[in-house]
C-alpha cells in the first residue's frame, strides 16, 4: 500500500508537470477525447501534445506491457492513474476501440506478431480501429453472419457486407468477423481477422438516423485480398475471441453509460425549472417529480452498482454476467432520462432545427431520439435478458 | 466507500447463515400465527442469538455489546429478513434499543441495553397513531406535566411486539399542534403500570402487534427520554436508521422470494418442460435479477452511511427504502405468479412472503412516500 501511494505522488507530480493547462477541467468521460489515425482533422497543439507526453511514458495505454507502447501498471496503479486525471479533469489523451476493444483482445489472443504489429501503433494513435460485427442479416443472431472469406493458399478473399460499424470512415483498420465454413454449427466457421481498410475493394457508407447523422456506417468487401496472418487465434475458432471482446465492449458501454449519467437528475431538474414556470421551490407538477425522484434515484443505484463491480473486479477477474445488468440498466435509465426530458419540455422538445428552440432543448430532442438506440445496439436488452437468465440464473 | 464485504464481515454473514438455516425453518411462521400467545417468536431462539453477540451486535462494548457497525447489523438483518424470522430485532433493536442510543440517559441506557444484549428484555416504540399515515411527527398523544412528573393519555396503533415487550417507548406531545416537530416527548412505560391498556391486534403477515391506550398514564421525570419537546429530532434520527435496517429484513425476504421463485421455474414441468425454459418467465426473471442488483447497491451504500457519513442518512434512508418497497413487492408478486395455482395455497411459501412485503412496504414510509422525501430533500 505503501508504494501505491508513493506511485499516487509520482502520478500526481507527473500530470502536474506535464499535462497542457489548457486541458485541466476539460475532461467529460472515458470517451471524450482525441481517437487518432490517420485520418484524423485535429489540430489544436495542447491536445496533440497531451497525446505526445502520455504516449512517452506508456499513459495513453496505462496496463499494456511496456514492449508494446504500454505503461505496465498493475490494475490497482492505474486506477491510481485514473483517479489523479480524474481528479483534474483532464480528459483521456487518447481514446478509441484500438486501446478499450481490439487492443486487449489481442494481448490474449494475438500472436507476437500481431502484437508487434498493431499495439504499439494504437497506443501511439496512430492507427484508429472500428468493428465489423453486425451484418444486415445477423443482428441479434451475430452468429449468423455470412460475410465470405474464402481460401486461396496465403490469403483470404473477403465479399459481403457489414452494417453499424460505428466510425468506419474515420477508421484505418477494421477487425472482423468472417464465415470460412459454411457447414456444421454456425459458430463453429467463424473467423476473426483484421484488414486494413486502405486494401482495394473496401469501401464505406455513412447511416443517417432518426436522431440526424450518425457515426454509423454500412461498410462493404468486394474480393478484398487479406492475408492469413491476419486471423487472430485459428481459423473457425473466432466466435470465443468474439465474444471475450463482446466481454470488454459491455464493460466499456457501462463505463461510458455510469460518466453520461451522472447528472441525470440534475439536467432534469433544470429542464423543468426552465419548462414548468417553476423558477425555485417545489415543482408544482407532483407527476413529474414523482417521475424525476424515480430517474434520480436510480441513478444514484446505477453508480453504485458500478462501483461496486469495480470494487469486486480489483482482484483482476475478467467482465462477467454481471456487466450484463450494467447495460440492461444503464440503457434503459438512460432512455427514461431523456423521455422525461422531453415530456417535460412539451412542444418546445419539437425542435429540430432553425428559430424558436433554444439550442439546449434542440439538443435535447436529438439525444431523445438517439436514446432510443440504447437498448439495441451493443446487444438489445432482449438478448442481455437470455443471457442473464441463461448464464446467471441458470435456467434452461 | 467500499461495498463489498471483507473477510470478517463474509466470515460473520456465513455464520449466522447456517445458524439460521439450522434453527429457523420457515415452517415456523405458521405454529406461531396459529398459536395464542402474544409473543409470536421464538423467545429461547432470542436468547441464544444474544448469546452469540448478535443482538447487541452494534451496540457499544460499555453497555454490553459487540461494538460493530450498522453495516455488520444489516448484514445480520439481511440473513433474518430470508427466512421472514419473527425474533424482535426490529421492535426491540431497531426502534426501542435505538432510541435508547441516540437519547437515553446514562442510567436508562446501563439498565436497559445489557439486558437487551443478553436477551433478558425486550423493547418496542409506540409511534403510530390513527390517520399519521408515515409522520411520525403527528402527535396527538398527550403529556402533562405535574408536580411528579409527566400524565399521560392518547391512542397508539401498530405497535410492533407490544404485547411481549418489557418496556415501550412512547412518543406524547407536550405542546404544539398535531404536527409540530417541536413539543413531542418520549417516554418509558411498562405494560404492567396502571393506565396503559393493551389490545391484541391480528395482522397479514402473522407479526403480533398491539393497540396501546394510555389513560391518566402517571409517569415519574427519570422515565422522560433526552430532553422534554425535542424528541422529533430524536425520532428522526432513529426513523432514518429503521428505515435502512428494515431495508436490510425486505432485501433479504425479496432475495429469498426470488431464489424460491427460480428454483420453481426449474422444477415444475408443462408442456413436457421446465417452465424455466420459457422466454415469457425468463425475461420477467431477468428484469427482476436486475432491479434486486441495483438495490443491494443502495442498501450497502445507505448501511455504510450511517457508519462513516451520517450526513447523508436522510437522502439514503429514502433510497433504499423506497426501492426495497418496490423491489419486494415485485418480487412477491411476481413470484406468485410464477408459481401459479400453488402459489395461491397457504402451504406454499411464497404467499408468506407476499404478506411481508405488503406490511413492510406500509412500514416507515411506501415508495411514493419516500420519492417524495428524496425530491424535498434534494431541493424539488
Amino acid at each position: 500500500m505503501a508504494s501505491l501511494e508513493q506511485f499516487r505522488s509520482e502520478a500526481r507530480q507527473w500530470l502536474e508537470k506535464h499535462a497542457p493547462a489548457s486541458l485541466v477541467g476539460t475532461g467529460r468521460g472515458p470517451f471524450e477525447g482525441y481517437w487518432g489515425g490517420k485520418k484524423n482533422t485535429e489540430t489544436r497543439s495542447d491536445v496533440m501534445k497531451w497525446l505526445e507526453v502520455c504516449v512517452e511514458r506508456g499513459w495513453t495505454a496505462p496496463m499494456w506491457p511496456t514492449e508494446f507502447g504500454g505503461g505496465g501498471l498493475s490494475r490497482d496503479e492505474a486506477e491510481v492513474l485514473a483517479g489523479e486525471m480524474e481528479r483534474l479533469q483532464l480528459p483521456p489523451p487518447l481514446v478509441g476501440f484500438g486501446l478499450a476493444m481490439i487492443g486487449p483482445t489481442l494481448l490474449d489472443f494475438g500472436s507476437q506478431a500481431q502484437k508487434r504489429e498493431h499495439l504499439m501503433r494504437i497506443a501511439r494513435g496512430e492507427v484508429r480501429w472500428c468493428q465489423g460485427y453486425s451484418e444486415p442479416g445477423a443482428g441479434s443472431d451475430l452468429a449468423s453472419l455470412s460475410t465470405k472469406a474464402t481460401d486461396c493458399g496465403d490469403a483470404f478473399i473477403i465479399n459481403g457486407q457489414k452494417v453499424w460499424t460505428s466510425h468506419a470512415d474515420k477508421s484505418d483498420w477494421i477487425f472482423s468477423l468472417v464465415r470460412t465454413n459454411t457447414e456444421g454449427k454456425k459458430q463453429e466457421g467463424i473467423t476473426f481477422i483484421l484488414i486494413d481498410m486502405e486494401t482495394p475493394g473496401v469501401s464505406v457508407r455513412p447511416i443517417e438516423l432518426i436522431s440526424g447523422a450518425s457515426p454509423f456506417c454500412e461498410v462493404f468487401f468486394e474480393d478484398v485480398k487479406v492475408p492469413k496472418c491476419n486471423v487472430v487465434s485459428e481459423v473457425h475458432k473466432g466466435w470465443t475471441v468474439a465474444k471475450a471482446l463482446l466481454g470488454y465492449e459491455r464493460s466499456v458501454i457501462g463505463r461510458a453509460m455510469g460518466s453520461q449519467m451522472s447528472d441525470a437528475e440534475d439536467q432534469l431538474i433544470a429542464c423543468a425549472r426552465r419548462h414548468l414556470d417553476d423558477a425555485t421551490g417545489a415543482l408544482s407538477d407532483p407527476y413529474m417529480r414523482h417521475e424525476i425522484a424515480k430517474v434520480g434515484m436510480d441513478e444514484q443505484c446505477f453508480a453504485l452498482t458500478l462501483n461496486r463491480i469495480q470494487q469486486a473486479r480489483k482482484g483482476g477477474r475478467a467482465p462477467g454476467p454481471e456487466s450484463s445488468v450494467v447495460k440492461l440498466f444503464g440503457s434503459r435509465l438512460k432512455q427514461r432520462w431523456w423521455e422525461l426530458s422531453a415530456q417535460i419540455a412539451g412542444a418546445q422538445a419539437l425542435g429540430w432545427d432553425g428559430p424558436g428552440f433554444e439550442e439546449e432543448d434542440l439538443n435535447m430532442t436529438r439525444a431523445w431520439l438517439r436514446s432510443r438506440g440504447n437498448t439495441i445496439e451493443g446487444g438489445t436488452s432482449e438478448i442481455q435478458l437470455n443471457i442473464v437468465a441463461k448464464r446467471v440464473l441458470g435456467l434452461p | 466507500m467500499q461495498l463489498i464485504l471483507d473477510e470478517t464481515q463474509r466470515l460473520l454473514e456465513t455464520t449466522v447463515e447456517e445458524f439460521v438455516a439450522q434453527k429457523a425453518p420457515l415452517s415456523r411462521i405458521r405454529t406461531f400465527r396459529e398459536a395464542q400467545n402474544q409473543t409470536g417468536y421464538c423467545s429461547t431462539l432470542w436468547k441464544e442469538m444474544a448469546e452469540m453477540g448478535w443482538v447487541g451486535l452494534h451496540f457499544p462494548e460499555t453497555f454490553g455489546g459487540s461494538g460493530l457497525g450498522f453495516f455488520e447489523f444489516s448484514l445480520l438483518l439481511q440473513v433474518v429478513g430470508r427466512k421472514l424470522m419473527p425474533e424482535p430485532f426490529f421492535s426491540t433493536v431497531v426502534l426501542g434499543a435505538q432510541v435508547l442510543l441516540e437519547a437515553g440517559s446514562s442510567e436508562q441506557k446501563s439498565a436497559w441495553l445489557p439486558e437487551i444484549a443478553l436477551g433478558n428484555k425486550t423493547m418496542t416504540l409506540a409511534y403510530d397513531e390513527p390517520k399519521a399515515r408515515y409522520n411520525h411527527l403527528h402527535v396527538t398523544t398527550e403529556a402533562n406535566k405535574t408536580d411528579k412528573g409527566f400524565v399521560l393519555n392518547g391512542l397508539k396503533t401498530h405497535v410492533l411486539d407490544g404485547g411481549s415487550a418489557d418496556g415501550i417507548i412512547v412518543s406524547a406531545r407536550l405542546e404544539g399542534g398535531t404536527k409540530d416537530p417541536e413539543g413531542i416527548g418520549l417516554f418509558l412505560l411498562e405494560p404492567k403500570m396502571a393506565g396503559v391498556k393493551i389490545t391484541n391486534q391480528n395482522r397479514v403477515d402473522g407479526r403480533k402487534s398491539v393497540l396501546l391506550e394510555l389513560r391518566s398514564l402517571e409517569l415519574p421525570h427519570e422515565n422522560l427520554i433526552g430532553e422534554a419537546g425535542a424528541g422529533g429530532v430524536v425520532l428522526n434520527r432513529v426513523m432514518d436508521k429503521a428505515r435502512i435496517a428494515l431495508s436490510a429484513e425486505m432485501l433479504g425476504g425479496a432475495n429469498q422470494a426470488f431464489e424460491t421463485t427460480i428454483d420453481y421455474l426449474k422444477e415444475r414441468t408443462q408442456f413436457g418442460v421446465p417452465i424455466g425454459s420459457f422466454q415469457a418467465l425468463q425475461h420477467r426473471a431477468a428484469e427482476l435479477f436486475t432491479q434486486l442488483q441495483v438495490t443491494k447497491s443502495a442498501l450497502l451504500a445507505a448501511a455504510k452511511c450511517v457508519d462513516e457519513a451520517p450526513e447523508n442518512i436522510a437522502e439514503m434512508a429514502s433510497l433504499v427504502k423506497a426501492k426495497c418497497s418496490d423491489v419486494f413487492v415485485l418480487a412477491t408478486n411476481e413470484g406468485v405468479q410464477m408459481h401459479g395455482g400453488v402459489g395461491m395455497t397457504d402451504e406454499y411459501d411464497i404467499g408468506l412472503y407476499m404478506k411481508r412485503a405488503r406490511a413492510t412496504d406500509a412500514l416507515l414510509g411506501d415508495a411514493s412516500f419516500h420519492r417524495e422525501r428524496w425530491a424535498t430533500l434534494r431541493g424539488y
